[in-house]
């Protein structure tokens, strides 16, 4: 069994013989990039696992090992992570936890170190935690960030951003319920498939799956007619987590609507873009502008393949470039605002408003400290720039319940039914 | 035939409209929660006496109605909608309409670009807040409007929260506010907090209706109403029936009434929602749990055959008097526990002339009161001794169990732990500003629900799916507890589930333990709310241990109090005899003090013709020895003073508005400076006040920020009205790295904040808003980007001169901290030398804001210790490894100022805490891991737009009490 090595300020190490004998448990986001993810780890040679569990004992095991008012989707993390240690399905000697760092002004960089102490306080302090960073916060001898792996992580994104996009645009629309949810399956498995054979990676096959993975999802049948448009933005975490949004996507998708979340592309755009913005901003080193540069050269390539390949199918509404969004809040709010969703949450309101999806839940934990900047503090100013938005800010917290989050969005939901009636 | 249902959180109203659209029929009930009962009785009856047979038409609005009518197929209409649709019809040319119900508020502009508003997760200032705050009062409703007509003086209270107001309204009603005064108040802080909440910086003007039970009952909170908007708003008739209304103008598609009664008995019965396991299995498992209970009692005796010296014990709790008179051995003779009914003078004077009569043989020989009113009471019966309630509970738990090593202590309105630790208090945790989880939150509900708190206690105890409610705050479990009756829970489930939530708020959210072993091994449980078996067991349950739980539970603090005053009686007791309690006299007056900013609104007492006199609602001492409270030993008072030294200087360049908030506290002299040099007269917003807040108050999107943040608005306002050309408020990503930490951010609302401001407030146009980005952390390339900056906004500013003034800057802002620093060494050697305590008073720059800490520096110094702030101590600091990532410059001093303190046995820390700090979520539990590591009490107030200084007092007082030990 391997040996639990700590380093000088007694941090526990993630070794290189738990590379070997450890399986490495990762929380549950969005479905369809994590799953991508969690096999480009795994294809890097960590044993890895996507946790899937979820029901009330998550939260109650996080409100019980976390600080109660840290934002909820720390709460969910972390309870996610006891719940299945707690469990019994793992072996607690060759288990090993990861999480993600952004090395931001939020919180939410905090959170692997609550996550610590909550393993502490739980008595399962001999499970190490690797942190997923970009920004160089903690080092492994076990765990190491290539650039190789970074490749495959941006192909994940974008695959991710692209099935993620197809499907919503055409399950509300669907003929036969459930062939666009096994189309994703679908794709999924093929995907995986070719990273395990070291494939699917290169600009070539990426453009060549793209335009397949559109051609499949254009023959799905579609039965086209007016249906309220909706987009969701937010906390990237209660964004994206049905766990975190008590199922926002389904509650829309029961009410009717379709439905748009804006990928996950721009927001690792931003965050590298945050960096340049920095230093033009706030002064500083040019030769590291120009490494930042080149990656982001090369996720803006990315995204425009994936436009590219949406636009071979009309019938599909492609996403729009990251320097068009970007230019959207040009005067509405700076791009230094880079903490969480920064700017960037903003941008994507007025790219909704812009592309037909007015109505708008903002997404956010109850007391987020960026949102109350570029979520509901900017909700007055998108309005003046674009009166057709409807936009209702809807609190994730444990106690929030659903039909009061339900009811404010219901009430956006009338509105937007007014107003596509007296269109029709 | 429309039929138009609208089933809200606390009522259900029906409307059935004939075919020419009048009304045929409508009811307003109240459901206490029996949702799918009420609603097939009001149908039936409707199908019965108005629709017999004829088609009919339904629509189903309203929060609780929402779920029934998807599961039952029925149409729905959401209820804002609907009462837009009414309006539309009833009253064409309405501008506004303000809309109270039980827990929603909503505001709807309608002409001039449709809006609709609706309150976030938060009901406070709703008909469900103002039900409590009857109770509170041991009002009804109608009387609390009568009263309020009266009023003399509005009283500021918390228009957030209910919670919050309700720990403004207790300490109020303790200082013997009048009645009259506070119903009036409550209903300005609704009014106050609807336009706040929901206007978010649109006017409300033109033709305003008021809508919904509570306007549609209360006519004083109409008159509120009217006053805050300058306004003559409408209540039209069929008020309370918008919503129906509209429901029933909505309806389009034919309903058979009977398949819809069908489905909604059919639905009532489908129990789906969370539950745990039955608190007690059966009626032995029951026995067996009282018996071992009933063990724990305290010793008895006889009051009518007692001879010789007795001590009398007060608890003056927030909504309880608990009183006991002990004899020799603290047998326990007598006692009462009685309401307070908002005033406990008249109560422990007929006690005591009860004492005197009934028992003639006995002799008080000292007496001591502990509790909310404690200083009230002292003062009106000139009492021996007051006591801090920790002291007391800890002096009573130990008469039953010597070795106890923890308390947990839950009481009407507040819950108080503490661990002990060598014989003394140690680490206390009070549930802060908020007052969930406690006796009268069990009691709300019960009596929303219809009974009696004991009774509705007991139905718990065998319920079979205890309801699981999570552990957050009242206003919430409102709506939660609505959600488990939708779905079925009975209302023994609820009763369960509600004490469960009790026990994990106490334990996860006030005591943050996981487990029994952190609390330690012998716990002693009491305060009223332990009485309650089903609180008792599920306590038992969570933590896996038994503990002891007095047979006076209730009595604890009272009991404490009489054995602290056995322990410490001179022979003779100083209390007031029985020919003066005859002709007793209570006068209270209410004025303001004055004396400083603060102008707190002060309570008098008058006992006895004069002779004896308590003033409430003082901060300082001020008011009580008419002299200022020295400022020698106060950093707080030192810094500010320093920072108010940067005055106006004419220049050539015109004037520039800083806003005195968040980071522009700290930052005053470096920008000071820097525009001053630059030729610019700097104006600063004025001192915060309440006026100051409420002028800003209207344009804050995010209810839920800091309170430090949301005065900004009001600073920002106020340079506006003085009329300057430019503001200078910049984003700031960074501050200064002090090396510290990992990072030196700032928080996210102290980077961004003034694009909160740039978006929601209006200013003329020809006033520039300078909000750029600033990095001031990049000494060489600041002066390079400020050229760039504000040669945006003016002329001929050369980078010379930009240049030579970020110089003098960055001078000034170490000069001003080599000031702190010498002032705070200085202050620190006069107070060991004067063998005064010192407390680190630590927070942020911007709770030097009289405004923010409420004067909470003045009170520790009058409790007698030397005030520092933390940035005198981080310096003397070199960075070292914390468990957390320590990323915020601010934040790192405190980690720092715990560490250095570590090893001073004359130095503890007070860590303030804005209420929504996110970011000290996570601050303060590493503070506490630091300061604990090395043996410190750790103790955390917070703060918002009000704070109960009550509780405040508790905390430092126990602090003090601890050290003294």
């Amino acid at each position: 069994m391997a040996e639990l090595k700590f380093n000088k300020e007694g941090r526990l190490l993630f070794t290189k013989e738990m590379k070997k004998e450890y399986t490495i448990l990762c929380p549950m986001m969005a479905p369809i990039h994590f799953q991508l993810f969690v096999n480009v780890i795994k294809n890097c040679g960590y044993n890895v696992e996507l946790l899937t569990n979820d029901g009330p004992n998550v939260v109650q095991e996080g409100l019980k090992y976390v600080h109660n008012d840290t934002c909820y989707p720390a709460l969910l993390v972390i309870g996610q992570f006891i719940d299945a240690l707690h469990s019994g399905k793992y072996d607690l000697d060759r288990t090993a936890l990861m999480i993600t760092q952004t090395g931001g002004g939020c919180r939410a960089s905090n959170y692997i170190h609550l996550l610590r102490k909550a393993l502490k306080k739980a008595g399962l302090e001999k499970v190490p935690v690797v942190s997923l960073n970009m920004s160089g916060l903690e080092s492994n001898p076990g765990f190491h960030i290539t650039l190789p792996m970074i490749r495959k992580f941006i192909a994940a994104v974008v695959y991710g951003d692209a099935l993620m996009l197809l499907d919503n645009q055409i399950k509300a629309y669907e003929e036969v319920p459930g062939e666009s949810s096994r189309m994703v399956e679908k794709w999924i498995d093929a995907l995986t498939e070719q990273f395990n054979k070291g494939q699917g990676l290169s600009l070539k096959q990426q453009k060549e799956n793209l335009n397949r993975i559109v051609k499949d999802f254009a023959q799905i049948k579609m039965n086209k007619r007016p249906k309220i448009k909706v987009g969701i933005v937010g906390e990237i975490y209660v964004k994206y987590s049905a766990l975190g949004n008590n199922y926002l996507e389904n509650f829309l998708a029961e009410q009717d609507c379709e439905v748009n979340v804006p990928g996950i592309l721009n927001f690792a755009l931003f965050k590298v873009d945050n960096r340049l913005e920095d230093i033009k901003l706030y002064g500083g080193n040019s030769a590291k502008f120009v490494v930042v540069k080149a990656l982001m050269d090369y996720l803006l390539k990315m995204q425009n393949i994936l436009i590219r390949a949406v636009e071979t199918e009309p019938k599909f509404l492609a996403p729009v470039t990251y320097a068009h969004t970007k230019s959207l809040v040009k005067g509405v709010i700076g791009y230094g605002d880079k903490m969480g969703e920064g700017w960037l949450l903003t941008a994507e309101m007025l790219e909704l408003v812009e592309q037909g999806y007015e109505n708008i839940v903002c997404t956010q934990p109850f007391g987020c400290l960026p949102n109350h900047i570029c979520g509901k503090g900017m909700i007055h100013r998108i309005k003046a720039v674009d009166e057709r938005s409807n936009i209702v800010p809807i609190d994730y917290d444990p106690s929030a319940t659903r039909v009061n989050q339900e009811n404010r969005i219901k009430l956006m939901l009338a509105v937007a039914r007014e107003k596509l009636n007296q269109t029709e | 035939m429309k039929i138009g249902l609208d089933v809200g959180s606390t009522t259900i109203k029906c409307v059935v409209l004939g075919d020419d659209n009048q009304i045929l029929y409508k009811s307003y009930e109240r459901h206490y929660s029996q949702i799918t009962e009420k609603m097939s009785e009001l149908l039936t009856k409707v199908q019965k006496e108005i629709v017999k047979g004829k088609h009919a038409l339904l629509t189903v609005s309203g929060s609780a109605g929402m779920g029934i009518s998807q599961t039952c197929n029925l149409p729905f209409i959401q209820e804002v909608y609907a009462t837009r649709v009414a309006t539309g019809k009833l009253i064409p040319d309405a501008d506004v309409i303000i809309e109270l119900g039980g827990e929603d508020a909503k505001i709807l502009f309608l002409s001039g670009g449709t809006e609709v508003r609706m309150n976030g997760t938060c009901a406070g200032g709703t008909g469900a807040f103002i039900d409590q705050m009857a109770t509170l009062l041991n009002l009804p409703l109608d009387e609390m409007d009568r009263l309020a007509e009266q009023y003399e003086k509005i009283y500021t209270i918390a228009s957030r929260c209910g919670v919050f107001a309700k720990s403004d309204v207790q300490p109020l009603l303790n200082q013997g506010a009048r009645k009259s005064d506070i119903s009036a108040s409550i209903f300005a802080a609704v009014a106050n907090q609807t336009i706040a909440g929901l206007a978010q910086g649109r006017k409300i003007a033109g033709k305003v209706i008021y809508l919904g039970g509570p306007l549609t009952f209360l006519s004083q909170l109409r008159e509120s109403f009217d006053q805050a908007l300058k306004t003559k708003g409408i209540c039209p008739e069929n008020s309370l029936y918008y919503v129906a209304v509209g429901a029933a103008l909505s309806s389009g598609i034919e309903t058979d009434l009977d398949t819809a009664l069908e489905s909604i008995k059919a639905y009532g019965t489908t129990a789906n929602f969370l539950s745990i396991a039955p608190l007690f299995k059966n009626q032995e498992e029951y026995d067996e749990f009282k018996h071992r209970h009933a063990q724990c009692r305290a010793p008895r005796g006889n009051a009518e055959t007692y001879t010789g010296d007795t001590y009398l014990g007060i608890d003056a709790g927030s909504t309880t008097v608990k009183a006991m008179l002990l004899g020799k051995d603290g047998e326990v003779l007598d006692s009462i526990y009685k309401g307070n009914s908002g005033n406990p003078v008249p109560i422990i004077r007929e006690y005591l002339l009860s004492l005197y009569k009934n028992y003639p043989k006995i002799h008080i020989a000292a007496g001591a009161v502990t509790g909310y009113g404690e200083e009230l009471l002292k003062n009106a019966f000139n009492i021996d001794f007051g006591i801090v309630e920790t002291v007391a509970h800890f002096t009573a738990a130990k008469c039953f169990l010597p070795d106890v090593d923890f308390v947990i202590d839950i009481g009407g309105q507040d819950m108080k732990c503490f661990k002990i630790c060598n014989g003394a208090v140690d680490n206390i945790f009070l549930n802060e500003a908020c007052s969930s989880g406690c006796g009268s939150f069990l009691q709300t509900f019960a009596n929303t629900l219809g009974y009696d708190i004991a009774d509705f206690a007991k139905l718990g105890l065998f319920a079979k799916h205890p309801v699981d409610l999570g552990s957050r705050c009242t206003v919430f479990m409102n709506s939660q507890v609505k959600q488990a009756q939708k779905d079925g829970a009975t209302t023994e489930d609820i009763s369960a589930g509600l004490s469960v939530s009790v026990v994990k708020n106490a334990i996860y959210k006030v005591i943050r333990a996981a487990s029994a072993e952190e609390l330690g091994r012998n716990i002693v449980v009491q305060g009223g709310t332990f009485l309650n078996d089903a609180v008792l067991r599920v306590f038992e349950n969570e933590l896996g241990v038994h503990v002891s739980r007095p047979d006076i539970s209730g009595l604890m603090g009272a009991y404490g109090a009489g054995i602290y005053a056995k322990n410490r009686s001179a022979g003779e007791s100083t209390i007031i005899k029985k020919d003066e309690l005859e002709n007793f006299q209570h006068e209270v007056k209410v004025t303001s003090c004055g004396r400083c900013s603060n102008n707190c609104r002060l309570t008098i007492n008058v006992f006895g013709g004069g002779s004896r006199r308590f003033i409430g609602g003082n901060r300082c001492e001020k008011p009580v020895t008419k002299r200022a409270s020295s400022d020698e030993l106060n950093m707080y008072a030192f810094k500010l003073r320093t920072l108010r030294s940067y005055q106006p200087v004419k220049g050539e360049r015109g004037k520039i508005g800083l806003p005195m908030g968040l980071n522009m506290y700290e930052l005053l002299p470096f920008w000071h400076t820097f525009f001053t040099q630059l030729g610019f007269e700097v104006v600063l917003s004025p001192l915060s006040s309440r006026e100051l807040y409420i002028e800003g108050q209207h344009t804050i999107p995010s209810d839920t920020v800091c309170f430090p943040a949301k005065l900004m608005h009001g600073h920002v306002q106020a340079l506006i009205d003085q009329g300057v050309q430019a503001i200078f408020y910049p984003c700031m990503s960074y501050n200064f790295d002090e090396g510290l930490g990992d990072n030196h951010y700032n928080c996210p609302v102290v980077a961004y904040y003034p694009e909160v401001i740039s978006a929601n407030m209006s200013a003329p146009d020809e006033l520039h808003f300078i909000h750029d980005y600033v990095g001031i952390h990049r000494k060489h390339d600041f002066p390079i980007k400020m050229h760039g900056i504000l040669a945006k906004y003016f002329d001929g500013i050369s980078f010379i001169e930009i240049k030579k003034a970020a110089k003098a800057a960055y001078k000034e802002y170490d000069r001003y901290f080599a000031r702190i620093h010498e002032k705070g060494d200085r202050m620190i050697a006069e107070a060991q030398k004067e063998h005064k305590p010192i407390i680190v008073l630590c927070g942020r720059p911007y709770h030097l804001d009289p405004e923010i800490n409420h004067g909470i520096d003045k009170l520790i110094v009058s409790l007698g210790a030397a005030v520092i702030s933390e940035d005198v101590l981080s310096c003397k600091v070199r960075r070292f490894p914390t468990a957390v990532l320590d990323q915020w410059t601010y934040h790192s001093r405190l980690y720092a100022a715990a560490k250095y303190i570590g090893n001073k046995p004359d130095m503890n820390l007070v860590q303030l805490v804005s209420f929504g700090c996110g970011v000290d979520a996570i601050t303060t539990d590493e503070v506490r891991r630091i300061l604990e590591e090395n043996g410190k009490i750790y103790t955390q107030i917070k703060i918002d737009e009000i704070t109960n200084l009550g509780a405040v007092k508790i905390r430092l007082r126990s602090l003090f009490a601890a050290l003294e030990n």
